[in-house]
């Protein structure tokens, strides 16, 4: 029996736009596996970052269930939605969302200040993980002082404070330059099969594919299909003409 | 990595944490905490100003000197005339008009730093107390700047009008003479000009902080201004 990580139940969510109502997700039912890393493709408005959110705890669904751990998210209190948010789930998005107030070492700290770990070991766990992402010299930075590629690598050091179970990563390499993209792709990849985390990433870059487990088309808040990735290397080799 | 299996509670955070991060913000936006702080500042100044040159005018009257400006006044020779009742009211609109238009457009600029906190697993409650904190320092101290710089205003504006005799029979204290209209007295609209301008700031970036933190995270991220 597969460990099932995540797993949502004829998920819609629909959007009010004055009179008229988008439906963003029509019916999503898919199941990850734990240490999947796993792909949510599709073009833009297609609803891949609205699933994203759903799985992820950062909106609520219209109608249908999400489970993650066997737990239905709808059933949470507000504190353990918190408290999920803090410890089992990294976020990564397209645009970093790092908080320019705060340095490089401040933006990983902050998780674990929520998490209530004590200054030193926190202070000492965020040099870690960002010595590890190869930012150990920028560490004191604000993110304005960053580039899009030192950020991102902030934004995954950050994802990782608490320990993580599963990393949402929402087209993390949008922004980037392709060797860049690269680099945050291996780094990802690399947590996935050194640590054993779960990945979920919404993405349209053929570079991650490469290295997903699965890949789920998403098509007008549907699943279209969804391919393992052996079937996918040939698609790649084509598009890429590597 | 982690196989929990039930979801546990967050925590709360130590009254100090919150004081660290709203302090730190303040001292990085310093340029913008400025400008904000000194949108409550003016509103706050010219309340005070207004109010305490009008307290001048009465207790300058009472005691019977009355100056070339006033005297042209038809209705100032006895107590607190429509006309000045108009315009406290009249600075305390665009006083808090002013702070609260202030406070709202720095908060909804930081909708996406909201979002991100609760990412990050901040308890809504966590996200309105670090703008409370932040607020309600910021509304302080634009709040006492302002009433002295009003206060000031308004002395120099009496100086002119009733020279040194202003400070013979400068209205400090409260004072309810038998003939006059009670004066509320320099020293406690100070006072009510501060604890105004913390109201003001703290209601006017409260609110929608709590707005903003009760929207699910996606929601307040996608919030462009």
């Amino acid at each position: 029996m597969p460990d099932i990580v995540v797993k949502t139940e004829d998920v819609v969510k629909e959007y009010r736009m004055g009179s008229n109502v988008l439906r963003a997700l029509d019916g999503i039912n898919i199941e990850i596996q734990r240490g999947e890393y796993i792909s949510l493709m599709g073009p833009s408005g297609s609803g891949k970052s609205t699933l994203f959110n759903m799985i992820g705890a950062l909106d609520r669904p219209t109608e249908g269930q999400v489970y993650i751990d066997g737990q239905n998210m709808s059933n949470l209190s507000q504190r353990q939605i918190a408290a999920f948010r803090c410890h089992r789930v990294g976020y990564i998005f397209q645009s970093y969302n790092l908080l320019n107030v705060r340095t490089a070492h401040g933006n990983v700290t902050l998780p674990m200040i929520f998490a209530g770990i004590p200054d030193k070991d926190r202070n000492k766990k965020a040099e870690e993980l960002l010595d590890k992402v190869g930012l150990g010299d920028r560490m004191y930075h604000l993110p304005d002082e960053l580039s899009g590629g030192q950020r991102q690598r902030v934004a995954i050091a950050r994802a990782l404070a608490n320990d993580p179970s599963i990393i949402l990563a929402d087209e993390p390499t949008a922004n980037l330059d392709t060797v860049t993209g690269r680099e945050i792709i291996d780094l990802i990849k690399q947590l996935n099969t050194e640590d054993g985390v779960t990945v979920i990433s919404a993405t349209h870059d053929l570079k991650m594919l490469d290295v997903s487990d699965r890949i789920v088309d998403i098509r007008d808040g549907m699943v279209e299909r969804i391919r393992n990735r052996d079937e996918i290397e040939i698609e790649v080799g084509d598009v890429g003409g590597e | 990595m982690h196989q929990r299996t039930s979801i546990e509670e967050q925590i709360d955070l130590p009254f100090i944490e919150s004081l660290k991060i709203s302090f730190q913000s303040l001292k990085i936006r310093f340029g913008r905490s400025i400008i904000t702080t000194a949108g409550i500042t003016l509103g706050i100044a010219f309340l005070v100003s207004v109010w305490t040159n009008n307290e001048i005018d009465l207790a300058l009257q009472e005691s019977g000197r009355s100056s070339a400006i006033t005297n042209l006044d038809e209705t100032s020779d006895q107590g607190i005339s429509t006309k000045d009742i108009w315009l406290i009211i009249m600075s305390l609109i665009v006083c808090v008009v002013g702070i609260a238009n202030s406070m709202l457009m720095a908060v909804t600029e930081r909708f996406r730093e909201i979002g991100t906190m609760k990412c990050l697993g901040a308890l809504d409650g966590f996200v309105v107390r670090l703008f409370l904190l932040e607020s309600g320092f910021q509304g302080f101290a634009g709040a006492l700047i302002g009433a002295l710089i009003g206060t000031l205003g308004a002395v120099l504006l009496g100086l002119k009008n009733y020279g040194m005799d202003l400070f013979f029979y400068f209205p400090l204290f409260p004072a309810s003479p038998e003939n006059g209209s009670f004066q509320v007295g320099v020293l406690l609209l100070i006072l009510i000009g501060c604890i105004l301008g913390m109201i003001l700031a703290i209601v006017g970036s409260s609110f929608p902080a709590w707005r903003a933190a009760k929207l699910p995270p996606a929601e307040a991220m996608r919030t462009e201004v």
